[in-house]
């Protein structure tokens, strides 16, 4: 890795100027990114409890 | 050889092998995105023409490139779908879409975030830039026909062949900046090698971020899979015990 190219914070927050076009490029990357990971997990154990759920009130229907 | 190939075919076989692998490739892809971040964000210089513009190639390049190996992916898995009638490749190929069109979109929105400070206009007819839009259209097509046909044998052929016809669009985009040359510049990869013309000092962290981009994508689907497999397994009696266990 190399030295860090910015002196201060305010100078890495300015992107040289082109704060507007780099920030907004990874804030939309890691959205996407995050929400295409979260979602499929969540989508699984919703899957997972739904089958639950549907094999109980079978089990009562044969009682 | 075939007796493994057979059982990876088999759902709930894939299941048991995805859901050892699935933390392990969950965890790497984060590290790995963590560390292709902060390398490209932070610890890489700025380049001598596009300034710190050139931080936004860091996640512009490898979404590209995932674009098209997703795209890949998918029609290769549904040809073996077509030819062997392996229920789990349909499964790969119609998990791939999603992820792969949103790699699309990545792709298109942070090029126009790079084109406006660089080329001075957020898009143009440029023969890259409309053979990747193409590509997204081809992934929306895609899902819409897969969605649209109520069997899931005849949608799942119906797609394959869709995303099989879709192919000619990779070798368009991956050479359309040689045969036309309009305005997107030059390759940055060269099959799997990235071109010499990129610096060290950038080189290793746009290698970084593309290998997180692959293992991240190889996460979301095996995850994305499993989704499909519990679905169109629910009534079997392997998921019932699966469920009573849990």
């Amino acid at each position: 890795m190399n030295q860090i190219p910015f002196g201060s914070l305010e100078e890495f927050l300015a992107m040289g100027g082109y704060a507007a076009y780099v920030w907004p490029v990874y804030i939309i990357a890691l959205a996407v990114l995050v929400a295409n990971l979260v979602i499929p997990f969540r989508t699984e154990r919703r899957i997972l409890r739904d089958i639950a759920r549907r094999l109980r009130r079978e089990q009562r229907g044969m009682q | 050889m075939w007796v493994w190939f057979h059982k990876l075919g088999s759902p709930r076989h894939f299941y048991r092998i995805s859901g050892r692998l699935l933390p392990w490739l969950t965890a790497l892809a984060v590290g790995l995105l963590a560390v292709g971040l902060a390398w490209g964000l932070v610890f890489s210089p700025p380049d001598y023409q596009q300034g710190e513009t050139v931080r936004i190639m860091y996640i512009h390049v490898p979404a590209a490139v995932m674009s098209m190996v997703v795209y890949a992916v998918m029609a290769a898995a549904g040809f073996v779908y077509l030819v062997w009638r392996i229920k789990l490749a349909d499964l790969v190929a119609a998990a791939s879409a999603p992820v792969g069109a949103w790699f699309t979109v990545l792709a298109l929105v942070t090029g126009s975030l790079w084109g406006k400070p660089m080329w001075g206009t957020w898009w143009a007819w440029d023969a890259r830039l409309t053979a990747e839009l193409i590509l997204l259209f081809l992934y929306l097509g895609y899902m819409a026909l897969y969605n649209a046909i109520e069997d899931r044998r005849s949608a799942g052929r119906a797609a394959a062949v869709l995303a099989l016809v879709g192919v000619v669009n990779l070798p368009i985009i991956h050479y359309s900046v040689e045969w036309w040359y309009t305005l997107h510049q030059g390759p940055t990869t060269r099959g799997m090698r990235i071109a010499g013309t990129v610096h060290p000092d950038m080189r290793y962290p746009l290698l970084t971020m593309m290998l997180a981009f692959g293992v991240y994508y190889a996460a979301v689907l095996l995850k994305r899979t499993r989704c499909l497999v519990l679905e169109t397994e629910r009534d079997s009696a392997w998921v019932r015990e699966l469920v009573k266990t849990t």
